[in-house]
């Protein structure tokens, strides 16, 4: 094994632009790690993590660029670091420059702009929001890793002045039909959501746009928004501004378990709202002390509709049920398995989901192991092993910091979609696919061949492996969902349209199993 | 008047994008009015000249 690395001074790129470097060096025979990132001190912990360490490495600054590799032999290595200049030239050409280097270059530019969108790394976005909001001007703030400190100032800042501050970690916003970050392509309508997490908006408004009804606004606020810290300050504005909007006739809460004070304020609040709301606390274990002064959903499926009953007088009924076919599916699945198959694996992209699904394990009385637990005692020790039943969130810190997101690239979940392959206690792979503007144009291609391979394995230990997915999506999206979905099926997957319907059938699936193991 | 908020909701979106080009992208791809800042760390990266032209700005 040898490994080297190349400091380019001042030449700064950004994370997804590096992403793609990385991804082309990995593809070289021969190399076995990689890593293109710029010189901060986050970045450097990084590369010293991977054995990478020199004192140049050291003296070097945030706008320097660092590519080290890891590979077979030295000539690997040189070879690689020789090639930088063509690797970067392809993809430079491939995306036209900016001449425009500061926020206040794109001010002169735009002086009539509304919205400014961050995605810079975290220790610098809070100086570029509160830039914008001295100007005037509202913020989208795609950058995590901002301090919980800076976050409230920046909104206080932001509530004094009337404008939005829509994160930090906020991954998608849908504003009067323009998707900004992760976001899908629907109609526009008359519901209105305010939501804390990224993946959940984007379920939410899927599903209310492939039910046939349309989206006025759909705000994110940042995951953090909810906590007693910040108090709700962006959720707060978001519904004023929705109450007042004439586009607007319901209004959608989606979250994380919200703080017990920020609850109360909100639910004050919501007292007087002129417009009917309906709230979603994912992962709450029971019913929000104290009770709240509108209804809640316990799923996305069911928040879409109570807030479409609002709207079209139809009777509401809970999505989340089976057809007689999709019972004898199941049927048919437990069948095939072997006697040591019994556990179920979840390897998220969205985090919504992952929570979600706990949720609903949770709710059936199966323990479920995780990264990001409902239930901190199970708390996976490392979350590249999993214990018996387990939910990943493959977009959580330790799978995404120098990495992309798994909504970008699927590496890390082909690598754990094997892995857990050659478990043979593992009877069900739970998955989701996440399209729209911003994420890879073939998630379902990428991990194909993975699955099937993973299938392959339990089939060779004479088993059978159930995958199942969830397709969040619309058919207007870049990736286009029909195709998408067709794509899935034909490599033997169960598909649901619905992250809460994809979980349920596996959480039955596993009921099932275990009346089925105490019987005997 | 309409405050800012909601002048946000309701007139035509131009935005300033500050860092991944590809927002940018897909911004203009739904005819979105939108400048791309090719952003990167000020003052060099130098923290300690950073908080200086901070102060002196």
């Amino acid at each position: 094994m040898a490994s080297g690395f190349v400091i380019r001074k001042n030449q700064y790129y950004d994370s997804v632009f590096l992403m793609g470097i990385s991804k082309r060096i990995s593809d070289t025979k021969g190399v076995q790690q990689n890593a293109v990132l710029m010189g901060s001190d986050n970045n450097k912990k990084l590369l010293s993590n991977i054995g990478i360490q020199d004192t140049h490495i050291d003296a070097a600054h945030p706008n320097d660029l660092i590519v080290a590799v890891i590979a077979d032999t030295p000539q690997i290595v040189n070879d690689v670091l020789d090639k930088l200049d063509e690797y970067l030239e392809v993809d430079v050409q491939s995306s036209s420059a900016s001449s425009l280097h500061s926020f206040e270059d794109g001010l002169a530019q735009k002086p009539d702009a509304n919205l400014v969108a961050i995605s810079v790394p975290g220790e610098y976005a809070a100086r570029e929001a509160r830039k914008a909001l001295e100007s005037d001007l509202n913020v989208f703030i795609f950058s995590d890793n901002v301090s919980i400190d800076d976050e409230l100032d920046l909104k206080k800042s932001a509530v004094k002045k009337t404008l939005l501050v829509m994160g930090p970690d906020c991954g998608s916003s849908l504003i009067g039909g323009v998707g900004i970050g992760f976001a899908n392509v629907v109609r526009k309508g008359s519901i209105g959501v305010i939501s804390a997490s990224g993946s959940g908006l984007q379920e939410f408004t899927c599903q209310v746009h492939n039910s046939g009804f349309g989206i006025s606004h759909a705000i994110g606020t940042g995951s953090h928004d909810l906590s007693d810290k910040i108090g709700g300050l962006t959720t707060l504005m978001a519904l004023d501004a929705l109450e007042a909007d004439p586009q607007t006739t319901v209004i959608t809460l989606l979250s994380k378990p919200p703080g017990a004070k920020t609850i109360a304020k909100l639910s004050e609040r919501l007292k007087n709202c002129k417009k009917p709301v309906v709230g979603c606390f994912l992962g709450i274990k029971n019913e929000i002390e104290g009770g709240t002064s509108f209804p809640c959903a316990r799923l996305i499926d069911d928040a879409v509709q109570l807030s479409i009953r609002q709207i079209d007088d139809k009777s509401f009924s809970s999505q989340v049920q089976f057809t007689v076919q999709e019972l004898e599916l199941m049927s048919r699945q437990m069948a095939s398995w072997s006697t040591q198959q019994k556990y179920m694996r979840g390897l998220f992209a969205g985090g919504t989901f992952c929570y979600q699904s706990q949720q609903i394990f949770q709710d059936a009385g199966i323990p479920v192991y995780s990264n990001v637990p409902l239930d901190p005692k199970y708390k996976l020790a490392d979350p590249d092993r999993s214990i018996e039943h387990t939910i990943v969130d493959m977009g959580d810190d330790q799978y995404t910091v120098g990495r992309p997101h798994p909504m970008i690239d699927s590496t890390m979940r082909k690598q754990r979609i094997l892995a857990e392959g050659h478990d043979s206690q593992v009877a069900i792979l739970l998955l989701d696919f996440i399209l729209g503007y911003n994420a890879s144009m073939d998630p379902v291609g990428e991990l194909i061949e993975p699955i099937t391979e993973a299938k392959l394995l339990a089939q060779k230990r004479g088993g059978a492996l159930t995958v199942v997915a969830s397709m969040c999506g619309t058919d207007d999206d870049p990736q286009d969902l029909s195709l998408q979905t067709r794509m899935v099926k034909e490599s033997g997957v169960i598909v649901f349209p619905s992250n809460a319907k994809a979980a349920r059938f596996c959480c039955d699936l596993i009921k099932r199993r275990l009346e089925g193991s105490h019987a005997k | 008047m309409q405050n800012k908020v909601d002048q946000l909701l309701h007139k035509p979106l131009v935005i300033i994008n500050l860092g991944l080009k590809r927002f940018t992208e897909s911004l203009a791809e739904q005819k979105v009015e939108v400048v791309q800042v090719d952003w990167a760390p000020p003052a060099g990266g130098d923290k300690a000249m950073e908080d200086l032209l901070d102060r002196l700005l």
